[in-house]
């Protein structure tokens, strides 16, 4: 027939497949579809979850933003070391050691840029006697780029607990 | 047809028909925009629960007030106008296409006579003797606001959008008129009231004997309000949001409010026309007609009896509407050319051999003698049975629908043109040069 010349004169040469009737079928697809859409529908099974009420659990790995334990009179645990700057790879911590009458170190200014940070934890491995722990927690917002410059008052006044990667019967990890 | 027993009630005064028809239009005016504010929270929940998420639910109990929330936002938002377009157009044609969409309400009965101490009060707003008439004028008449919306955008997808919907509600215009053109033969009457006792004489809904056009007229429906899977007149993909791809704040809201109170118009319509109106099922004690003069053919009207008839309307009018919203949800949009080949190649020539069908059985049954009654109705069930089961053989042969198909047909087609087009161009001219 003149049929195959036609397919011919095609510049690319595509054929459509004959497909069997019951997935041809708008009829039967469309019944199908209501009959899906209508289970959906009146399935009491719903995923929303009512967000500020409820929250997911976050993972005991979780690295979010920094708490400064202390000690019980309320001074930091910091011994203003240097090591946590020094290891930052984003450069977000700025600290200014002291040093009091009896010759112990404290931390005068401990600021951490909780923008610049990018939560990897090494303060948290690097500090010699656990005083910074990054947090579970993760609803970080402000009304100012300035206010996420956490100072020294502000990290330890964090309510979330620390990190499980860090167990605070085992202190030190040994 | 025997004689029914006629209940006096008494004409209401000219004061108190006028009292009556402002307090019926004032409560169903009311009532009619809340339920379409309501429609939009039911399709955003609906639309929710088919996707397993549970949708709006802040805005007051259980996000009931979500619709006031949003008409706040619509009413408080800044209304943009486009320099290029046509000022005068571009605000009227949100007013046109609100208007017809809320003026049909007026002529579809919600529930059984009420008998009040100074006279029978139809619960309906305008009882028209032309009723189906006004109807079909009305609601063709929203596709001004859509195509002068389109127009007066000066907009390429908004005039898109405006040139689809002008062509895809005047094509299935037809089948809507078509399929109505049953209804209308076994009534005998244009009157909507008509329609409700003619279904409760027949002892059927019209959505039994009338099988076939009740499904055509749903499907033309869907086509005549825009909705999915007729939605090319939107089509968000293509053409951003078609004709109202311009309009902002509360001009945008009001193509969206026209848009639902169509939806609830066709709802009431459909249930009026096929399902029984507000005719309640199996019991004849709410079988009844009420006439201008203030008499009751039928069954004796009460102040319960419209109550519950009115229950049963807001029923079947909800039926109607949760499908309109389930298939929205279900079914992707028609391709163009396919809306097209549905209307005048598919449901055009299925609709006249309907008409003609139905018309000689009604004939043939008249002529024979058989009372109006549910032997009457059976007859007709019947023979529209048959001709749902043929016409639902050939569509799920999928050649009108199914893509490849018809894409198959309309190419080998088009090739045939151009090539036989071409041999008389060689013929004539000699054959064309190389390159």
């Amino acid at each position: 027939m003149a049929r195959r010349r036609k397919d011919k004169e095609m510049a690319a040469n595509v054929r459509l497949m004959k497909r069997p009737e019951r997935e041809a079928s708008y009829l039967r697809a469309t019944l199908k579809g209501v009959a899906l859409t209508f289970r959906h529908m009146v399935n009491p099974h719903k995923v929303t979850m009512q967000y500020p009420e409820e929250k997911w659990a976050l993972s005991p790995r979780w690295r979010g933003t920094h708490v400064m334990e202390q000690h019980e009179d309320g001074r930091p645990k910091c011994v203003a070391c240097g090591l946590c700057p020094a290891i930052c790879p984003a450069n977000c911590i700025r600290l200014v050691p002291g040093e009091d009458d009896q010759g112990n170190r404290y931390p005068v200014v401990y600021e951490i840029d909780e923008f610049r940070c990018i939560f990897c934890g090494m303060c948290q491995e690097v500090c010699p006697v656990e005083a910074i722990h990054v947090g579970q927690h993760y609803e970080n917002s402000e009304y100012t780029r300035d206010n996420f410059v956490y100072d020294l008052d502000r990290l330890m006044s964090q309510k979330q607990p620390s990190t499980l990667l860090w167990d605070p019967s085992d202190p030190a990890s040994e | 047809m025997e004689l029914e027993p006629v209940y006096q009630v008494g004409q209401l005064s000219t004061t108190g028909f006028l009292i009556a028809s402002v307090i019926k239009v004032l409560i169903v005016f009311l009532v009619v925009l809340v339920t379409v504010a309501m429609l939009t929270l039911l399709e955003r929940k609906i639309s929710a629960w088919m996707q397993d998420r549970l949708g709006p639910n802040r805005v007051g109990p259980g996000g009931l007030a979500q619709p006031v929330a949003d008409g706040l936002k619509n009413i408080l938002k800044e209304e943009s106008n486009p320099g290029q377009a046509h000022r005068v157009f571009f605000v009227l044609a949100p007013m046109l296409a609100i208007t017809p969409a809320m003026v049909t309400f007026a002529v579809i009965p919600l529930a059984s006579p009420l008998p009040t101490p100074w006279g029978l009060v139809e619960m309906v707003i305008a009882d028209m003797p032309i009723g189906v008439l006004f109807l079909l004028a009305f609601s063709s008449l929203g596709v001004y606001g859509i195509v002068i919306a389109g127009w007066a955008s000066s907009n390429k997808y908004a005039l898109l959008g405006g040139l689809r919907a002008g062509a895809q509600m005047i094509s299935y215009e037809i089948a809507l008129g078509m399929s109505l053109l049953s209804v209308l033969f076994l009534v005998g009457n244009v009157r909507l009231p008509e329609v409700v006792w003619g279904q409760q004489q027949l002892g059927l809904w019209f959505a039994i004997p009338l099988s076939i056009s009740f499904l055509f007229f749903w499907v033309s429906a869907f086509a005549e309000t825009n909705r999915l899977p007729f939605d090319l007149p939107e089509a968000e993909s293509e053409l951003i949001t078609g004709y109202h791809t311009e309009y902002s704040s509360m001009k945008f809201s009001m193509f969206f409010i026209a848009e639902y109170a169509h939806v609830l118009t066709v709802s009431m319509l459909m249930a009026t026309l096929f399902l029984g109106g507000w005719d309640i099922p199996f019991w004849s004690g709410d079988n009844m007609l009420g006439m201008a003069d203030g008499t009751v053919v039928g069954a004796a009207p009460a102040v319960w009896k419209t109550l519950l008839t009115l229950l049963a309307f807001v029923v079947k009018t909800g039926f109607f509407i949760v499908m309109f919203m389930l298939i929205r949800w279900t079914l992707p949009r028609f391709r163009y050319d396919q809306v097209m080949d549905l209307g005048w190649k598919l449901m055009l020539p299925a609709l006249l051999t309907v008409v003609t069908v139905t018309a000689g059985t009604i004939l043939a049954l008249d002529s024979a003698g058989v009372a109006y009654g549910l032997v009457y109705g059976l007859v007709l069930t019947a023979v529209n049975a048959v001709m749902l089961g043929i016409f639902l053989l050939v569509l799920d042969r999928g050649r009108v629908l199914s893509g490849g198909y018809a894409r198959q047909e309309k190419r080998a087609h088009a090739r045939a043109v151009a090539r036989f087009h071409r041999e008389e161009f060689e013929v004539g001219h000699g054959a064309p040069a190389e390159g």
